[in-house]
């Protein structure tokens, strides 16, 4: 069966890493993937950019809200997320209100991504 | 896991915020640092037993607020009752930490430790250095090697700093819009020159200095967290983001100056770029365009071209002029010019700037400017003459020695120049 694994951390403290504490933390998880990736257990990680990157859509609202900043609720749950390959934000949020219109209620988070890996497809 | 290293960064994270709470409570610059100080011990003490604290900034707020009433309260024993004033605060010591944390105080309290520290009457360099001390947290001697200047010399600068601070007067009534605009601006300007000490730096000074961008970009950052629908911070951010990206690319191994059209764009930080241009359009969005949002849309359309032939030239004229028109300036002709000479030849490009002559004749960038025109338009001998002036004030020694290398293409292709202007002399448009 697929597992999601989310990743949640200070982002104060995160950010106050070094380059090369950044770089040291990231070898290591390097080590850990390949080991995964050898037994085909790894599918797309990725690592986000800083919330202040972020917009979020309400879609609770007609029409959908552009709100600055990441989704700050606490009463909603993550539930799941796309990745899409988009020109500008403009377009990532045209995206996002199509979806919105498929599945509306709730709130999209826009995030850029700093780092992505495909990795193979899981097996099953 | 509560290992030192981690307890660390949990500290240095922590400290505007805590810093900028307890300079509220005291109105006091070295009173609040020092409550902080002897919070961080306590808090290395006993994290690693107890473990770190659900919301370590509101922890170290409450001790380092206690620790310094304690030293209030000493300090009154042996001298006389101390000003009203200095403890205002202390009678709600005992209310909820938790209501007292609320955005809203924070976000005051922060811009208003960021405010002090780009008081009007502080010279750029002493605002700088303040802020790196004070709300980064930096250690005199860190902030010393950026500033390449010897460790006592910069504790003096601070020193002298926080007196004229202390002097003024801290501003503490909760500011009112126009207040907070205000001091957003100053508070940019402040962060932006963080910045350019670092981002103006080469050579050998560069791995100390690097640090200051980095550093400047976590205060645009801590700042947007404070204000998320500011699209000037947003611009600020992306700015230096997209600036900063080029770094790896900005000079070879040997510290000389590579021009953006010669950089290898695979050294450029994607995450940087991908994050400068998130901001930006975000930015765009509020239609309330600023200098620092136009600024970082030129950058952003730099970062797009996958090579410098695709560059946007039109689109960057376009935002010079959007820019010459909000905040005009020389400079920012001077910029434009380039990139006209891009889009409609060097000629174009020393027409704009001929009428700056006089007002930039003591800018490096100018002449070098200048020269790199009126070279690429064969007029060699002015071409030398605007490279010899642009040496004469370079502010590094990789600026000198770019230009000497400019002038040193002059020689070779002057020759050959020379040669083909006396034969092709008769086919000369006019």
């Amino acid at each position: 069966m697929l597992y999601a694994i989310l990743c949640y951390h200070s982002e104060a403290v995160v950010g106050a890493w070094s380059k090369e504490e950044d770089e040291a933390v990231m070898g290591r998880i390097a080590e850990v993937k390949t080991k995964m990736a050898a037994q085909g257990r790894l599918g797309p990680n990725l690592r986000l950019l800083p919330t202040t990157a972020a917009v979020t859509l309400k879609k609770s609202v007609e029409p959908p809200l552009v709100l600055d900043g990441p989704f700050a609720e606490t009463k909603e749950q993550l539930l799941g997320l796309y990745v899409v390959d988009v020109a500008s934000l403009d377009e990532a949020l045209e995206t996002a209100r199509e979806l919105g219109k498929a599945n509306p209620g709730g709130s999209y988070e826009l995030r850029p991504i700093g780092y992505y890996d495909p990795a193979s497809p899981p097996a099953s | 896991m509560t290992d030192i290293a981690w307890i660390d960064k949990a500290l240095a994270s922590a400290r505007p915020q805590a810093v900028a709470a307890l300079l509220r409570y005291f109105r006091d610059l070295d009173l609040a640092e020092e409550a902080f100080q002897e919070a961080c011990l306590r808090a290395l003490r006993t994290w690693p037993d107890k473990g770190p604290p659900r919301d370590p900034a509101a922890w170290l707020i409450f001790v380092g607020r206690n620790v310094a009433l304690d030293h209030v309260r000493r300090r009154a024993k042996q001298t006389a009752l101390p000003d009203e004033d200095a403890i205002s605060d202390i009678d709600d010591a005992e209310a909820d930490i938790a209501e007292r944390l609320d955005q809203v105080d924070y976000r005051d309290d922060i811009l208003r430790l960021l405010f002090v520290c780009c008081h009007k009457d502080l010279p750029a360099t002493q605002q700088i250095a303040l802020a790196l001390r004070v709300v980064s947290g930096l250690a005199v001697r860190q902030i010393a090697r950026a500033f390449l200047i010897g460790e006592s010399a910069m504790e003096q600068r601070i020193t002298r700093a926080k007196a004229k601070v202390a002097t003024a007067g801290v501003p503490f009534e909760t500011p009112g819009a126009a207040e907070r605009v205000e001091r957003l601006t100053a508070v940019a300007a402040m962060i932006y020159l963080v910045f350019n000490e670092g981002y103006s730096a080469s050579g050998e000074e560069l791995s100390a200095r690097v640090a200051l961008c980095d550093e400047a970009i976590r205060l645009a950052r801590l700042l947007l967290r404070l204000f998320p629908a500011e699209p000037e911070i947003m611009g600020l951010a992306a700015l230096m983001l997209l600036q900063h990206s080029r770094t790896g690319a900005r000079h070879d191994a040997d510290g000389a100056i590579v021009l953006l059209e010669d950089q290898d764009r695979f050294l450029w930080n994607a995450p940087m770029i991908a994050e400068g241009l998130a901001l930006v359009d975000k930015a765009i969005r509020h239609r309330r365009p600023g200098p620092y949002q136009l600024q970082a849309a030129i950058s952003a359309l730099h970062a797009r071209a996958k090579t410098f032939a695709e560059t946007d030239w039109a689109e960057i004229d376009l935002l010079y002029q959007a820019l010459e028109h909000i905040a005009p300036s020389p400079v920012v002709t001077l910029n434009r010019a380039v990139a006209l000479s891009r889009l409609k030849g060097a000629d174009a490009g020393l027409d704009l700037i001929a009428p700056l002559a006089e007002r930039l004749s003591g800018y490096f960038y100018f002449h070098g400017v200048t020269g790199a025109l009126l070279m690429e338009l064969g007029r060699n001998a002015e071409a030398r003459i605007a490279f010899d002036r642009a040496i004469a004030l370079a502010n590094s020694a990789a600026e000198a020695a770019h230009i000497r290398a400019q002038l040193d293409r002059l020689h070779i292709d002057g020759a050959e120049g020379e040669r083909k202007s006396k034969s092709g002399s008769a086919r000369r448009p006019v």
